[in-house]
Parts: C-alpha cells; sequence; structure tokens
C-alpha cells in the first residue's frame, strides 16, 4: 500500500475526507508559491498537488490555464520543481503530488524524471494527458522509483474499463464529477453517484472526488461515496483576491 | 506496430473524458467507412458537390524554364479552393451516420472552418468553429465567410492565441459535448484515429494524381512535392506513391522569415520529438518540453507540430522534408501566377517555391507533380503588402 493510500485511510478512520489541494507550482509568484505551500501544509492538507506547467493545457479550465501561463512567464521548469523541492524535502507533512501534462516529463526523461521526484520527496504523478493505453513505460519507471502514478477516471469511463485502470491502479483514484475541464461552476450531474458506485465496486484504494468543487456542502449527498476530495480553481481564485490560502483552507475544518 | 502509431509517433496521449468518443470514432473508421453504403455516398459527393476528379495542369511556360515537366495536382479548384473539403466531407458525412447532430473544429487561416461550415450546410448539420483570436482579426474575410454559412465562431483569447490555442480549446469542448458533437480535426494530426483517418479522406489526391500521371506520360514520376503544416494535403497526395519506392516524395515546411533562430512552422527541419495534442512527432518546444510559437506567411502553415505519419516518413527516410521561407515563397506565387495564369495559396506557393529554387536537382525533362493545395484568392491582403511583387 503506498504512502498515499494510507494517508487518505487515516483520515477516513478518523471519521473526515482527506483534503487535496491543488496549487500551480511558482504561483503566484516563485517565493509566494511556497510560502502558499506551507500554508496549506499546515491547515489540513492530507496531500498537496502541485501542478506543473504547461504551455497547452487541453484538459484544463480558465483559471488553471491562467496560473500556468503565469508561473511559465516567471520561468517556472519542471527542473526548478525538482531542485526547489529536493532543498525542502522533510519540510511538510503533507504527502506531495505532482500534476502536469506528459511532455515536461518526456523531455526531462522518465528515467531521471523517476528518480529526481522520489529523492525530492514526491510520491505520486497525475498525468492528465496519459490514458491507461500510453501509460505503460512510464507507470513502470514510476514504480520502480515508488512513486505512483494516479489513474483518473470520468462519468463516461466504462465500468470494464475502470477495470482494467483497477488492476494496476496505485495511491488513490481521481474521478472526474462532470465532463468538462477544471474549475467550471456546474451542479453535478445525476450520473455521479452511479459513477462512484461503479468505481467503489472496481477499485480496492480510495476514491479522490475533483473539478468544480469550492464549499464542503457539496459533497454532501455523496457520504462515504467519497475518500478524499480535490480543488484547485477555486483555491486558486481565493488565493489571487486574498492573498493567502488559509481561509479557503479554514472551510474545510 | 502499436495501434495507432506511425513507427514510435503518433498514438493517444488524451484526457481519459476523450477515449470513449475517439473508440466510438475509431470504431466507425473500422465498420462504417468501408462499408459500400458510404463510400458510394462519399463519391458521390466528391465528384457532384466538390467537382473532382481534379486536373493535373501541365504548367508549359515554366517547365520550359526549369528544364523538365512541372505538373499540377489542381486542388485549387475543388469547391471552397483547397484540399480541405474532401476530409470535411468525408468526417461530416461519417458523423452523420454515427447519429451526430453537429460539427465542431479548429481552425487556423480560415480555410478548414471555411470548409467545414459548408460541409454542414450540405449535410444540413449545427458547426461551430474555434479560432484564436489573432487569427479572427487577421483573417476577418473567412470569419465572414464562415458566419454567412450559419457557423458560430468562437474567438480563442488563451495562451498565443492561433491554430494550436483553438485545438486546445476544441479538445476542451469536445470533453462537454461529445454525445452530440463530432470534433472534425481539420488535418493529418491530433490523437489516433485522425491522422488515419484524415489520410483516408485525403488519399484521393495521391489515387488521382497517380492514375492521371501515368495516363498523362506512361511512366511514374520523378518527385512529388507538397507543402506541409499539419500535413494532410502532403499524406494525401504522398499516399499514392509511398509504395512507389521510385518516386521522390518532399514535403516543404515554412521557414518563416528564414534567418538563423526566426520565429518558423518547420518542426520536421527544426525541431524535437515531443507530445502535443493527442500525439507523439516532431514539435517546436523548449527544453522544458513548452510549446514555443510558430509563424509561417501562410496562415494554413502556422503550427508547431505536424501530423505523426510524416514524422515517420521523415525518420525512416521515404520522404525528404525541406523548408522554404516567406520570401521565397512570395516569389513563387508571382512566377505562377504570371507564368501560367494559377495564383497560388501561400501555403501551396511553397511547395512551388522549393522547385524553383532548386531546379538543378531535378533531372532533364523528367516529371515532377507538385500539390497545388489551395488557390490564392484568400491571400491578397497579405501579397498587396509587398508592392515589390506587382513592379
Amino acid at each position: 500500500m503506498t504512502s498515499l493510500t494510507t494517508r487518505i485511510n487515516t483520515a477516513v478512520q478518523a471519521g473526515r475526507k482527506a483534503i487535496i489541494p491543488f496549487l500551480t507550482a511558482g504561483f503566484p509568484t516563485k517565493n509566494d508559491f511556497f510560502t502558499h505551500l506551507e500554508e496549506l501544509d499546515s491547515n489540513g492538507a492530507d496531500i498537496i498537488e502541485i501542478g506543473v506547467p504547461f504551455s497547452d493545457p487541453a484538459a484544463d479550465g480558465p483559471v488553471v490555464e491562467a496560473a500556468s501561463l503565469k508561473a511559465l512567464e516567471q520561468g517556472v521548469t519542471l527542473q526548478w520543481i525538482v531542485e526547489e523541492l529536493t532543498k525542502r524535502k522533510g519540510q511538510y507533512q503533507a504527502e506531495l503530488v505532482l500534476m502536469g501534462y506528459i511532455n515536461p516529463f518526456y523531455q526531462y526523461g522518465f528515467e531521471k524524471f523517476a528518480k529526481d521526484a522520489a529523492d525530492a520527496g514526491v510520491s505520486g504523478l497525475i498525468v492528465p494527458d496519459l490514458p491507461l493505453d500510453e501509460s505503460g513505460e512510464f507507470k513502470k519507471i514510476l514504480k520502480q522509483h515508488g512513486i505512483a502514478l494516479i489513474s483518473l477516471i470520468g462519468l463516461n469511463t466504462p465500468k470494464k474499463r475502470m477495470q482494467e485502470y483497477a488492476d494496476n491502479a496505485e495511491g488513490y483514484v481521481y474521478v472526474v464529477s462532470y465532463m468538462g475541464t477544471t474549475g467550471a461552476a456546474v451542479a453535478f450531474p445525476p450520473e455521479l453517484k452511479k459513477t462512484l458506485t461503479e468505481a467503489r465496486e472496481v477499485f480496492n484504494i480510495p476514491l479522490a472526488l475533483g473539478f468544480g468543487i469550492k464549499e464542503p456542502k457539496q459533497l454532501e449527498p455523496f457520504g462515504d461515496a467519497i475518500d478524499a476530495v480535490v480543488f484547485g480553481s477555486a483555491l486558486i481564485t481565493d488565493i489571487e483576491e486574498k492573498g493567502t490560502a488559509v481561509p479557503f483552507m479554514e472551510r474545510w475544518k | 506496430m502499436s495501434k495507432g502509431y506511425f513507427g514510435e509517433f503518433g498514438g493517444q496521449f488524451v484526457a481519459e473524458l476523450l477515449i470513449p468518443p475517439l473508440k466510438e470514432l475509431e470504431d466507425a473508421l473500422e465498420n462504417i467507412v468501408p462499408s459500400e453504403a458510404f463510400q458510394k455516398e462519399f463519391s458521390d459527393y466528391l465528384k457532384n458537390y466538390v467537382g473532382r476528379e481534379s486536373p493535373l495542369t501541365h504548367c508549359p511556360t515554366l517547365s520550359t524554364d526549369l528544364g523538365f515537366n512541372l505538373y499540377l495536382k489542381r486542388e485549387d479548384l475543388n469547391h471552397t479552393g483547397s484540399h480541405k473539403i474532401n476530409n470535411v466531407l468525408g468526417q461530416a458525412l461519417l458523423a452523420k451516420h454515427m447519429g451526430k447532430k453537429a460539427l465542431l473544429t479548429e481552425t487556423g487561416a480560415g480555410m478548414n472552418g471555411v470548409a467545414t461550415a459548408t460541409a454542414a450546410r450540405a449535410l444540413d448539420m449545427d458547426c461551430i468553429v474555434f479560432m484564436g483570436a489573432v487569427d479572427v482579426e487577421r483573417q476577418s474575410h473567412n470569419v465572414r465567410r464562415m458566419k454567412l454559412l450559419g457557423a458560430t465562431v468562437v474567438p480563442v483569447e488563451a495562451g498565443s492565441k492561433t491554430l494550436k490555442d483553438a485545438i486546445n480549446e476544441a479538445l476542451r469542448f469536445w470533453i462537454k459535448k461529445q454525445a452530440t458533437h463530432h470534433y472534425c480535426f481539420g488535418t493529418a494530426a491530433g490523437p489516433h484515429p485522425f491522422p488515419t483517418l484524415v489520410r483516408e479522406f485525403q488519399s484521393v489526391v495521391g489515387k488521382e494524381a497517380r492514375k492521371q500521371i501515368i495516363e498523362r506520360t506512361g511512366a511514374l514520376p520523378h518527385s512529388v512535392i507538397a507543402c506541409v503544416g499539419g500535413g494532410s494535403n502532403a499524406i494525401g497526395i504522398f499516399s499514392g506513391f509511398v509504395d512507389d519506392c521510385s518516386v521522390n516524395l518532399i514535403g516543404v515546411e515554412a521557414a518563416g522569415t528564414g534567418e538563423e533562430g526566426c520565429t518558423n512552422s518547420a518542426p520536421l527541419c527544426l525541431g524535437t520529438a515531443g507530445i502535443l495534442h493527442g500525439q507523439k512527432t516532431m514539435l517546436l518546444q523548449d527544453a522544458d518540453g513548452q510549446i514555443m510559437p510558430s509563424h509561417s506567411i501562410a496562415g494554413g502553415l502556422d503550427y508547431p507540430g505536424v501530423g505523426p505519419e510524416h514524422a515517420h516518413l521523415h525518420h525512416c527516410g521515404r520522404a525528404e522534408y525541406v523548408k522554404v521561407n516567406d520570401m521565397q515563397t512570395l516569389h513563387a506565387f508571382k512566377a505562377l501566377t504570371r507564368a501560367e495564369g494559377i495564383m497560388p495559396a501561400l501555403e501551396s506557393s511553397h511547395a512551388v517555391a522549393y522547385v524553383l529554387e532548386n531546379k538543378d536537382k531535378f533531372p532533364k525533362g523528367c516529371n515532377v507533380i507538385v500539390n497545388l493545395s489551395g488557390r490564392g484568392d484568400k491571400d491578397m491582403d497579405i501579397v498587396e503588402q509587398y508592392t515589390e511583387l506587382f513592379d
């Protein structure tokens, strides 16, 4: 069982959902990013997803895309992220996961990245444009270095396909709450309950719900059907308004 | 070879949420496209709506100057003015067979947008076109054409506000609307099965050209030359000759203004392997894997990537890829117009320019085919900025 699974299970055993904030690396500035990372870490984050900026984030909505482009303008690179995390290794109580599109990892070199990321204390990776069929080589390398490649599933993922993911799934399963990109303001569609029920039957690792999540009351209809909650766009917008991540984290306590 | 790969290039690097509609399309490519009913209907549209077959025109004046025979495959004579309509009608018809109500697409210079909007009218479907805000500004004529054809044009304000950003936005929209909309991908690029599907619908260009040149000259040509942006016109004509080992296949990329280090659209000549828009291919990118902006005087070539089959043909050496700059292109535009009374699109002018600039590379008396992928009327606003051309 990976450290990510353990961390979520611990939260669930304590009668709560695990809290997984997402923040784009180097946002809003290289320095302030680490201030906010500490705020997330000391205000209840169980796992923190750090966004690796990419010029063409085709699965993201406008908030994450803007944050990503802002970070790139300031010279944020995957190498910088790995180096800065390595310097701070051991400072965070939360587990760290990197989330980004495949090309920067491909250019870095899969083998070198897996080694460097493991040395930097990264325990998981989410790659939105790396579906099951393309993930084999990278997943194998990551596993050798103890890094879990998180599976993403959506409302249109058939149960049979979930089963294919489940055969090698690690860490947690990221369930995308609606058919769209990150940060859209929509009500969850009725099919979500069915997807969560099927995912619970198929996977033996925790389920995290993400996309479009702003406040705890959105989760009420789902009860024990989910184990963790991911929020990104709403957090980024709140940080932009208030200059701090603390008020947003307070909502989840 | 794994599914959806051309050698080591291709694949299906998309969000899991797009896998079901891509699988649906793979099934349609396998089961609907080869069916007699579909082929009959498609052929009928190509003949009676597009105006195929397109002629293979010999260029007497230029041929005398060059010392070899230059033939043009006249895709510029198709309805809507370029080869784009072949693919778009095929995909629109397929979408109709799949039960889709609407088409979505991206466009750079606007030619694919106009062709898709046209096909949507022909088949009574709705149409939404994503177009970078910069392109909306500089191609306002085509925007007006699309609107007149009843399409919704969405300006994309993100990123560099050009074709690559329009593709990002189209992919995002498709996640939401996959149940009702078919993504009519405009070039032989993107995730599997688009590169194969688009080649299939453009292969008519190569089939006709092969038959025509043999009828006219009694032999295969020495070389077949086409411009390459995403690469759909090139893959269409190459597909007719790829198994004829004696025929040189030459793809011409856009070098931009041409000086060392300039912004260009030549990922095969100047780029590196990477992953963008669902495919592993050659890209213009920095060392960190961020995609760089592209440029060409020809909007239809202005893309930092290229279809994966071209990356493969380049890698294995079956086709040669070269580059031509903006000024060479403008000179070719003028030369063909003045010599033969045929005004080529600036995209196609790249392929013509390669021949004019490299005539020593072709044996005397040989036969060369250039795919004249589109007509130049759309480029008048750009060409008129170079007043020296009209002296």
